[in-house]
This record gives structure tokens, sequence and C-alpha cells, in this order.
């Protein structure tokens, strides 16, 4: 992949802006030709969807420059560089005879595509990377002059506006403003003191004041932990049927608290990729490990396991890209990108990187980080400082993973010579069976070391064997055994080995004198010698490993253990996807596109992360910064968020994407807090929201920015906000997903064992991240608002408006018992109707009402009044008192919390 | 053009340069509307830029709207349409080996047993169809009906087939049918959703969801699932006894405050939440009207079997013609239960099965003549089947025998029937061996399926793409042939 241009970053980047102001004027005749600001466009409109990457008529493809230049079917070059007249491509673009003419029955290209095309060829049609893949030069910031600016980032927005004759809107309202950086830091309205004091502070560092306060408010991390949790698919279930609980929450819980304490971002990537990789990982970089174990699996009566093993293996390629590098690369999966320089063997070695970790689509989700209480706690913390005081905390903390974890754990597809056995790998049996005379190996053993081996089985019925382990040959150099006896489900069994010599690898042997003799076994793992010498107390220890290893944990997490080298997986290309039809075989790389020197061996995840974050990649930052900005202006600078490839949209303000990616990636640190607070600080970001008359014709998608969006809230703010204002809002953290009302039957599901029960007291108003989130019956309000399903990483959720979403604001339950609460402070609040109706809206949206609003508002509390004195069943129906008057501003408050521009940031 | 119009009009002008002319660029560009937020015929008339794409319909439609009965867990075709006397013949005997190599079950293990018919088949009708006496009154319709007998799948699991026929493919994420419809083709009646999902059986079927999920089209285009008990669509009550006179003087605040807002902010978003809460109101009055089958005469509530206030397929199929009647573009029914194993009696053959078709044969009978009287079956599509057929073996669940007859999965031949708009009448297509374990001739697959049920909508399946992460997908992926035997 060697055909990066070299080339002056200014002259490209100033190419791009001559080609933009003039586009569609090629005069001058020596301009060298940019290939991606004047020749792709051309391409990917008019000719890719046939001349492609994958479908490639004629034989003729337009992705890879070698392609291009190749002899096509008809024996004719379709590029020859330097020669647009030998050029069939140019031939057939040129071409009088319509039904001979390129693009097929479609208008043919005009004048000036041509020219450009001709020019291009002409000077030796050089391919250039797509603008995302090539390093960014940092911008120099413009000056326009003027003192609208706050910071950097509006000039750069200035300088745009400008070039489309815009002028920027004035300042957003004091109170606007206040409400519009709470939802966007915090997700939650600005609470009414904290209001107060901002209104009331007169100096020049009160918006500062104020943003500062929010990004350190705990509810900054809860709202950006919603952002985060669409890309990593997190819920509370595992998808497919029977689609049952998953006990994933301390991820969750993991990402508020990255969030909250402004961890890095590249350390963020590196634990939630790799962090079971990192030298003596910590519970919490295990924990953020099932980042990647959000995938969906299966446990339907007959689906097979490695199938599904290997669709979250996939699952876990196509989100990595996605999230890290906003690429897709799904299409890769089956042949080469149809649009991307992206090769279909690499979609596998993508997938090399994630195909050697240890969990698989079994019956339970191992490998499961256990929580141990009382005793079983106390016992672990005591074997790790007996460990650091015989050896170090290093050695202590990796026996305590082993403890909670049990892993790397060894399984049928790791053992050899296997005889009179049974392998059961499908959805709820997963195990190999033996019975009297089964016999098989564990190869690529490091015997040195060992000094237990346990087994993790269950015996079917009462009849009982015995194992016996060998080393060298069967039965030969017996090393340990053991009874197999009756078992109350699945369990650990240590036995102990006495190894002399090394050897590389284990024989095991089954016997039993009763026929009916059946276990199956599910895993083996292997305990090494602990740091001391073979005393009593040894021995004591790994008695108390051996219990730890049974106890019953709670919570137990899925997270990522990768497979000792020995026993690492094979990954082959899959011929047109089909994981059941091998290829060539794979070792991990990047592709080319995104890595064409290779300089860096990466060989595991870990490798891939720290790449990912690495100053050697441009696009992380960009993706990332983008992501951030979108969530802010409802927009990204690229507004496909998803796709930075060359069918992606191009960034509306390329430098100041460059600026901030630059920023944050290296002066920043990257400090997610930082970026933020750069981007609402500017005076870009404090803009009015109303659109003028100017906007509209001149700007009417705000693409330029020339005010400040109107983004209808997400579907977790719009129930968190009407809570908080009417003061049901539980501020309660972290822990267990929890089920607020959800009337009966929303669950109903085939095979299941689960059921939703209203949780009691104040988790019933917790915050809508602690919502639990089940797959396949998620929690109606939140999908009606267009939340993310988690079945697969999702950039972007498209809002729509439907007037199903009118009937959740105005009639599911907990909404009408916000404006109840609200309407019992209102009564109190002030005495007469004009106090309570202006205390009641400002309550509500943070701000005084206009005198329009409060007219039309006193005006329904007469109507209201009217109907319900007629009708006074009602009003007590509705209030559950005789006082009419909570019913009236019940509904009152109900229609407040249905306003326009109570469900938008203005 | 009174206020609700003009907001709708300038709503549907948004959506469509908001949603369509960013979203898919190179996808169906403005013909493509919301199927809640207005008629199709305001667009794909007003100019706009189509991205290339040919316009929707792609030719003259023979069908306007769908009914679709998704037996859920897959019902015997063996005991049911796809008649097989020589496998009578060999009942009890061992499996040979030939049809067992290089296969996949879900659960036969080792050599099972053949099982022969367990139900009596007869002719029925002008054109001498095959139906058991598990379905006495559906052989009054059967020169109604095209029957498929060759049909067949990739996916021998419940979940993954039935997402593979909604979806097209056996993963999570695909666009459901019909969301696809509805997002081609918008719907007829403003006041009701265009894509709307009726279940009964007592459970959801195992794909959950998903089968009338949007996938990567805007979420209006899922499925909107109708209630058994409680609210027919969530939330469409006014909670308890706030009176429709009062929720009248609430929307008309809320929109007066609107209308206020407008004029301070004037961002066309807000005139588009006008029409939403005008929309929203005038479904409370509609969806219930709809839902409500107190209202049709005795003797069609007798012609279905349907009894009002009990959740059943024959309250369904009754429903799905007044939702149809009232212009709804996709109705969905789901039937749970058909999954005979033979681990129970529920799941027997014998009585399993014979309960289940009880509880259909009056309902889907009446659907289509019904449909019939009104002259509605001429351009209403209605389509009957499960989502993969069962084997000629019998079940041998852990390699033992079992206590009940049932069958496995079977991915090879299943049957499903249609009719209406635009399909033959009394008539059968395709072909299985003489045992029913594999279609020999007219096989027809999934997306075939699919490919023809978009062609009798005036869709040309290979036409009609979404683009999305940078690719254009296909109802049919890169498959599907529509069956032209079938078409009249």
């Amino acid at each position: 992949m060697k055909k990066r241009k070299s080339f002056n970053k200014n002259s490209r980047i100033a190419t791009v802006l001559l080609t933009l102001v003039l586009s569609g004027l090629l005069s001058c005749n020596h301009e060298k030709i940019d290939f991606n600001a004047q020749v792709r466009p051309i391409l990917n409109k008019n000719c890719i969807s046939c001349h492609g990457g994958v479908k490639q008529s004629g034989g003729f493809g337009l992705v890879f420059r070698e392609n291009a230049l190749k002899e096509t079917k008809s024996g004719k070059f379709g590029i020859v560089p330097g020669s647009p007249e030998a050029s069939e491509m140019m031939r057939r673009i040129n071409h009088k005879d319509p039904e001979m003419r390129m693009p097929l029955e479609k208008e043919p290209l005009s004048e000036n595509e041509v020219a450009i095309l001709t020019k291009w060829i002409e000077q030796g049609a050089e391919w250039e990377e797509h603008w995302s893949y090539l390093k960014p030069a940092d911008p120099e910031v413009p000056n326009t002059g003027s003192e609208w600016p706050a910071n950097k980032i509006d000039h750069f927005v200035e300088q745009k506006l400008k070039e489309h004759k815009l002028t920027p809107s004035p300042i957003a309202d004091k109170f606007d403003l206040a409400r519009r950086v709470a939802l966007d830091l915090t997700g939650l309205p600005l609470a009414q003191d904290r209001l107060q004091q901002f209104v009331g502070d007169n100096s020049g560092n009160a918006y500062e004041d104020l943003v500062d306060n929010l990004l350190n408010d705990p509810g900054f991390g809860e709202h950006w932990a919603s952002m985060w949790l669409d890309l990593a698919r997190y819920a509370d279930s595992q998808g497919y049927v029977p689609d049952n609980y998953r006990s994933v929450w301390k991820y969750r819980d993991w990402v508020i608290r990255a969030f909250n304490q402004d961890m890095p971002f590249d350390q963020f990537t590196i634990e939630q990729l790799a962090g079971d990789l990192l030298p003596d990982p910590s519970i919490d970089q295990l924990i953020a490990t099932a980042f990647h174990r959000n995938t969906m699996s299966t446990n339907e009566g007959g689906t097979n396991n490695e199938e599904y093993r290997i669709s979250a293996v996939v699952d876990r390629v196509n989100t990595t890209w996605e999230v890290w590098q906003g690429t897709t690369m799904s299409c890769v999966q089956c042949h080469s990108h149809p649009y991307d320089p992206i090769r279909h063997h690499e979609f596998y070695t993508s997938f090399a990187f994630f195909n050697n970790t240890t969990d698989w689509d079994g019956p339970v989700e191992y490998p499961l980080l256990k929580e141990l209480h009382g005793e079983d706690s106390s016992k672990v913390e005591e074997i790790v400082q007996w460990i650091t005081a015989q050896s170090n905390a290093t050695e202590a903390n990796k026996w305590k993973k082993f403890m909670l974890l049990n892993e790397p754990s060894l399984r049928a597809e790791d053992f050899s010579d296997m005889k009179k056995v049974e392998n059961y790998n499908r959805s709820t049996q997963d195990f190999l069976r033996v019975f009297d005379g089964s016999s098989f190996a564990l190869p690529n053993i490091q015997t040195k070391e060992i000094d237990r081996v346990y087994l993790h089985y269950k015996l079917r019925g009462k009849a009982k064997g015995r194992i016996i382990l060998s080393l060298d040959s069967m039965q030969q150099d017996i090393i340990g055994q053991a009874n197999l006896l009756p078992t109350n489900g699945f369990q650990v069994l240590p036995i102990p080995v006495n190894v002399d010599h090394e050897a590389n690898q284990i024989w095991f042997a089954v016997q039993s004198s009763n026929e009916h003799f059946r276990c199956d076994i599910e895993s083996i793992s292997i305990g090494e010698k602990l740091p001391s010498p073979p005393d009593e107390e040894y021995q004591q220890v790994y008695a108390s490993i051996d219990q730890v290893l049974n106890a019953p944990g709670k919570n137990a997490t899925p997270v990522m253990v990768e497979k000792n080298e020995a026993h690492s997986r094979e990954t082959h290309v899959f011929v047109r996807g089909n994981w059941m039809v091998h290829g060539e075989q794979v070792a991990p790389a990047i592709p080319g596109l995104f890595d064409p020197d290779q300089e860096m061996d990466l060989d595991n995840r870990l490798d891939m992360a720290r790449w990912l974050v690495s100053q050697r990649n441009p696009l992380t930052a960009r993706v990332i910064v983008n992501r951030f900005w979108a969530k802010i202006f409802g927009k990204g600078l690229v507004v496909t968020v998803e796709d930075f490839g060359t069918l992606g949209d191009l960034p509306t303000h390329p430098q100041l994407l460059d600026w901030l990616a630059i920023r944050f990636s290296t002066a920043w640190q990257w400090s997610v807090r930082k970026l933020l607070k750069t981007i609402v600080m500017s005076a870009t970001y404090r803009q009015s929201s109303v659109v003028s008359e100017e906007n509209k014709q001149l700007d009417p998608y705000n693409q330029w920015l020339s005010r400040s969006p109107r983004v209808r809230l997400s579907a977790e703010q719009i129930r968190d906000q009407a809570l908080a204002v009417s003061g049901l809002l539980s501020r309660k953290m972290y822990g267990k997903s929890v089920m607020p009302y959800q009337p009966d039957g929303v669950w109903n599901l085939e095979y299941s064992v689960d059921s939703w029960k209203t949780s009691p007291g104040e988790d019933a108003f917790r915050r809508g991240v602690y919502t639990y989130f089940r797959r396949s019956s998620p929690y109606p309000s939140f999908i009606t608002f267009d939340a993310s399903e988690r079945d697969a990483c999702l950039s972007r959720r498209i809002k729509t408006n439907t007037p199903l979403q009118a009937l959740v604001t105005l009639n599911d339950p907990v909404y009408m018992q916000a404006a109840r609460h609200l309407a019992g402070e209102v009564l109190h609040a002030a005495d007469d109707d004009q106090s309570k109706v202006t205390w009641a809206y400002q309550k509500v949206m943070g701000k005084q009402p206009d005198a329009e609003k409060v007219k039309i508002l006193l005006n329904m509390l007469e109507r209201a009044r009217k109907h319900y004195s007629e009708y006074t069943e009602e009003a007590y129906h509705l209030a559950k008192t005789e006082n009419m008057d909570l019913a009236v501003f019940t509904v009152m408050a109900n229609a407040l919390m249905n306003m326009d521009e109570f469900l938008v940031k203005n | 053009m009174d206020l609700f119009n003009e907001a709708r009009v300038r709503q549907l002008q948004l959506t469509t340069r908001r949603h369509f002319l960013k979203k898919c660029s190179v996808g169906l560009g403005s013909i493509a509307l919301s199927s809640l937020m207005g008629p199709q015929k305001l667009l794909g008339m007003d100019g706009l830029d189509q991205g290339g794409q040919p316009p929707l319909p792609h030719f003259l439609p023979k069908a306007k709207r769908v009914i679709y009965m998704h037996m859920a867990g897959a019902p015997s075709q063996l005991e049911m349409f796809d008649y097989k006397p020589e496998l009578q013949k060999l009942h009890d005997l061992d499996c040979p080996p030939s049809l067992l190599e290089g296969k996949k079950f879900a659960f036969i293990q080792g050599t099972p047993k053949m099982l022969g018919p367990q139900h009596q088949f007869g002719q029925y009708g002008q054109s001498g169809q095959h139906v058991s006496d598990l379905l006495p009154n559906f052989t009054q319709a059967v020169d109604e009906v095209t029957f498929i007998k060759s049909m067949h799948t990739d996916e021998f699991n419940h979940a993954p087939a039935q997402l593979f026929l909604q979806t097209g493919n056996p993963r999570v994420g695909r666009p459901s049918m019909g969301a696809w419809v509805t997002y081609g083709l918008g719907s007829e009646n403003e006041n009701l959703p265009g894509y709307m999902v009726l279940v009964s059986g007592g459970k959801n079927p195992s794909a959950g969801k998903n089968a009338w999920g949007n996938g990567f089209l805007p979420s209006e285009y899922q499925g909107v699932q109708c209630r058994n008990s409680g609210d027919p669509i969530l939330y469409i009550s006014n909670p308890d006894s706030m009176s429709r006179n009062m929720r009248k003087i609430s929307l008309e605040t809320i929109n007066a405050i609107n209308r206020r807002q407008y004029e301070e902010f004037g961002d066309n978003e807000i005139s588009s939440r006008i029409a939403q809460y005008e929309m929203a109101f005038k479904m409370q009055m509609s969806v219930p009207d709809a839902m409500d089958i107190t209202k049709e005469p005795e003797y069609i509530k007798e012609m279905y079997g349907a009894e009002p206030g009990k959740a059943s397929f024959a309250n369904n199929c009754l429903l799905a013609r007044r939702l149809v009647e009232k212009g709804v573009r996709y109705v969905q029914l789901y039937d749970w239960g058909w999954d005979m194993h033979g681990t129970d009696k529920s799941t027997s053959l014998n009585e399993g099965l014979k309960e289940k078709c009880t509880q259909i044969d009056k309902p889907m009978t009446a659907l289509v003549l019904d449909l019939k009287q009104r002259g509605l079956l001429d351009d209403t599509l209605v389509i009957w089947g499960g989502e993969f057929g069962r084997t000629p073996m019998r079940e041998n669940r852990g390699g033992v025998v079992m206590p009940y007859y049932g069958r496995d999965h079977h991915t090879e031949a299943f049957t499903i029937w249609m009719a209406g708009a635009g399909v033959k009448q009394g008539f059968s297509l395709g072909e299985t061996d003489e045992i029913g374990y594999y279609g020999t001739k007219d096989r027809v697959h999934v997306h075939d399926l699919q490919a023809t049920v978009l062609h009798l909508l005036g869709i040309d399946h290979e036409k009609f793409t979404y683009n999305f992460q940078g690719r254009d997908f296909r109802l049919t992926d890169v498959h599907g042939h529509v069956v032209n035997d079938i078409l009249a």
C-alpha cells in the first residue's frame, strides 16, 4: 500500500478551500487536481456503484488504483496514467452514443467534471487517501478581526459564517442558556438554587463557574454514560432467546465513574478493549472489559455455540471499528469494501485480535468475575495478604483474579486424543461427557509449575467414578487422581498433582465400575505453585483457595480473558463470510489503509487498543471529538458520525475538527472535560436558538452554526427532566438496574423466567440510565422516543416525531405522577392564580413565562374549573382529594410538561 | 389551509428533506415518508429529489395492504396440507442414514424413526386441494388460496428463522417486512399507525419485538403492537378519570403555548409538534374505535368465533379485517404455540396440534371469506405460514423415545398459503418428495417469498433499498426471485 502521495498539507487545504469557493470554475490550467476534493466526489457519485470494490463491471473498479489501471475484460485499459486519450474510461464517458456512454442510462457528466477527470489522468491519475486517514496538520486559527469570538472555536465558525454571508445570532437569554448547558452537561435541568446563584452573579465568571460546577456534578457521568452505552450496546439481558438477565451493571457504573473522574480517553479506550491484558490489572480494569461482553448470546435449544461465539466476535470487530474509527467493517466480512480501500482478508486480521478470548456462547456466560461476600471475601483478603508477604502485590493480585475468575480455563476445543467421549457443543449443553474408559489429553502445558488441576464438572446421576492424571503417557507417571462423586450442579474439583519433571501434556483417564457412570466436564484450569515452600501453611492456603473457587459469588460480571498463547485460536478468512468455510490463515493486523507503514508490531488486543489512541492514528481523535460535538449540537461536524469513510459526509468545518482533535489528543491529554468545556464556553454554543429570517434563507439546516440548534431531548432526558422538575427524581447512584412502573403484559416472552416487578421506593424514580434494559422488550417509553435497542453499536439515534410520543408524555403514569406531585407543590407555593401559574412555569422551564403564556394558562385554569365544577367526581378521581384545585393544577402541570419548549433545548 | 394541515405539510417537507435527503442520499429520497405522519399522496408528487431512484410504486400494484398470519413455532405441514401417504407406509421404521448425513437438527440425535401423518386428509373445493381433518372449516376457503408446498429456509432455530422470514436476515438489526412496506408506501389512514401487530397464543414469538422492528429505518416504521388487555396501544387512553373534554382543554392549551413559542423562535419543528399533538388526539379516538370488536354484528363475530374481551387469534383476525378496512397498510399477526416436539401432551401432534388448529381454523377461514364478501380481498394480500417446517422423522430428543408424537425443526420443506390481491385462486405450487422431506419441484426460498410480496405491492425488491452505514440494504439482501407462477 505505498500509494500515499507526498504533498504539502497546507497546499491541500488551500486547494480544498479554493475548490469550494470556486466550485465549478476550473480555469487554472496548471493547478494540480486534488483527488479527494475534486475527483473522488465525481467517482463516488457516478461510477462506484458499478465499478467499486466488490462489483467491478467489465473488470474495472475504482476503489484501488491497481484495479483501475489493470487490463479490463474487454482487453482495454480503463485508465492510462498520463493519457486520457488512451483511457477507455474517458472514451466511454465522452461517447456520443447514449447506449455506450457512461454512466449508463444516466445524465452525462458535466463539462466541468469531464475536464477534471481528463486533467487528473493527464497528471498521472494519482490516488490520494481519503481526508480522514491523513494526519492532520495543526490548522492556523483564522482571524476574522471581530469581537464576537469567545474562544478559538468561534474563529473557525465565524470564518465559515462569513463565507456564507451569515452573521452569528445574539447571545441566548440567560435562563435559556442555563437550562441548555445543564441539560447538555448533566442531562438534567439546573437545580433552582444553582439557577438563582447563576442569575444573581453578574461577574464575568458567572457562566464559567456554572460550567465548572456542572462538569463536576455527579450527573455528568450519568448523562454521558447514556451516550457511551449506546455505543457499547449495553443491556441487562443476553439478547437472543430466552433473553435472560445478564448481570453487567458494574460495567455501566464503571463508565459513569470514568466520566466523573475525567478518565483520559486513551486510558478509557485501553481499559475497555484490553484491561485484562494490562500488566497487573485491577478488578476495575477487568470490569471495564465487559465493554465487549455486551454482545448478544443465545440459549435457544439446538443453536450451535461456536456459531454464536463467532457472531459475537464479528460484532466486537464491527463495534470497535465503528466506535473508534467511524468505519463500517461489516461489508468486509463477506467481500472487499465496496467503497473504501479495505480488503476482505483484512476483516479477519482484525478478527484475529478478538478471536482469542476464553468466552463462548455457552449456557453460562463464563468468564465471570465473582463478587464474594462475608467470610469468603475476607478469606480472599487473607490469602492476598499472605501471598504479598511471601512474594509481592503483583503475585497476590494474580492469585486474587484466579480465585474470582477461575481462568484461563481450557475446554474441549483445547483437548487432544479424545477417546470414548461425547462432545456437546449446543445451546444449553456445552461440555465433554466422559464414561468409564474415556480419556483425553491436555497438550501444550508447562507441567513443571503446576500444583493443582481444577476440574469443573458435574456428575449425571449417582454412579461414581475416578479420574487419573498422568504425564508422558496414559496412566504412566501418575501425578494425581481424584474420585468423581455426585455433585449438586457443576462444581470445581481441586486435584493436587505432584510433578517431578517437565512434560508437554497431561493425560486424563476416567474409570468407573458402574456402567451408568456419566460425567460432564465443562472446563479445566491449572493452579500454579504458590510462592512459598510447600509447608503446612502452604497447604492451608491452597485449601482456602480451593474453597473460594467453589464459593457462590454474586453479581458476577462477564469479562474478557485471553487464552494462553499455547492454546490460542487460529484465525482463518471465512470465505464469503461463511464461518463454516475456512480460507487462508491470518495473523492479527490493522488494515493497510489505517496503518500503511505497519511499523508497530501489533499482536494482541492491547497492542491494538494502544495503536488506536497512539499519535500514529489520526482518525480516533477526529471521530471521538465529533461524537461529543454531535451530542452538544445535535449534529456532528461530520454529520455521519458513524462513517468517516468515502461515503460519509465531508466535515462542514474541517479545520475546526482537526484543531479540536489535535488539542484533545495532545495538549488536553484526552480530557473529555476539557473538550466539553471548550465547546460550551464558545460564543458559538452560547448563541440564541431563535431562527431569524436570514438563518432560514441562508442556513436552513444550521450547518454553518448561525444559531444554536433546538434539539429534542433524548428519551432518558425527557423522563429525567419530568421527574426532576416535579421533585420526584431520586439521585441515588449506581447498582443493579431498576424497574420503574410499566404496564402489565409488556414482558411476555417465550421460555423466560424473568419478570418485571416495579422497584420499591425511590428506585422507581431513578435516572433513566439505571432503568433495566431488556433487549427483546425494552422500557417502552424510551423506545418510543428513539432510544437505541442495544442490539448493536449505535452511533446516532435518528429522531422521529410521532403521535405515540405525545401519548407517552401525556398518559404514561409516571408523567401523571410527576404532574400531581408538582401540582401539590404549586398549591402551597403561591396564593393567587397568576402567581401559581408563574411559579409552576418557572419550576418547569427555569424562567418566567411571558405574559401571553400566562394568559393562556390562566384561561386553562378557568376552563378546567368550570369543567370540574360540573364533574366533581372526575376531579376527585384524578386528585384523590376533595380539593378540586389539585386536579386543576395536575392537568396544568401535565400540559406544561408537554410543551414543545419543555421537550427541546432552546 | 387550516393550521393543522399547514403544520402537517411543513412537517412532511421537513421530515423528507431532513431524514431522507440526508440519510438516504442513495436511497428512496422523498417518496418514502412517515407511516404515521400523513398520507403518501402528499409526497412523491411535489417534485423533490428522489436520489435517482425510481419512484414507488415501481409498477402498478395488485395489493394495497397485507395481512400476515405467522404461526410462531412452525406448524407441521405433514399434518395439515402436505399429504404424504408414502410416509405412512414407512411409519416406525428407522430413518435411512442418507437423510441424516451432513444434516443438522435442533433435537434429533442418533437414528430417529419415520413418523407417518397423524391425521386424515381429504380433497376439497373445485381445485381438489388436500387439507387434513384438523381444518374442517378451511376446506371452504381452499378455492380462494394458493398453497406453496415447497417453501424452504436457511435457519432451523425459531428466533433466527423468524427474523429471517420477517427481516431477511437471521440476526437482529434489519427492518421487518412491514417496516419496509410502510416506509415505502406510507399509510392510508393518518389516524392509525401504518403497521400494526397483533399477538395471540399467550406469548410473543421467540424473536421478540425485533420481528416487527424498524432495524435501521427511523423508529416510526416499527410495528405498533396492539395489546390484548388494557390499552389497545400503550398509553392511548387518557389517565384514569381524565375525560376527553379535559384532555381537549389541556391539548388546546399545549398547542396555544406552542404557537406562542413558534412566534418567538420561528422553528418549523414547533409546527410539527403541534401536528403531532393534534394527531395523538385523533388517534385516541380512532384506535379504540378500530379495536372495538363489540361494534361488529353478531353473525360476523360468530363467523370468526370472536369473543370480545378475550385474547384470541379469532379476535385478532377480526381486528385485522377492521384495520385493513380503515387503511392500515400492514397487519402482522403472530400466534404462539405451534412448536410440536412431542415432549408433552400440549406439544404433541395428536393433541396439541389439534387444539391449535381448532383455534385458527374458523377465524382464518372467516378472514378470507369476509374480506371477499366485502370486496377487500381484491387488493388485500393474506399470507399464512410458519418460520420453517417439521421433519418426517419422529423427534427423539436426547436419543430416546419420547412420550408423545412430535416432529423436529426442518428447513427443507414447509407449506404456506396466500390469498387475495394478485394471487392465483385454488392453486398449489411446488412439490416435495414422497415423504415430504425435500422440495423437488418449484422450490421457493424465504427471499423469494419476500420478493413476491413486495412485487404484489408494486415494489421491485432489487430497487427498493435503504442506505445505511455506506451500504444499500434490501429486504431480500442480494437474493430473491419473484415467484411468477403464483401470480394471477
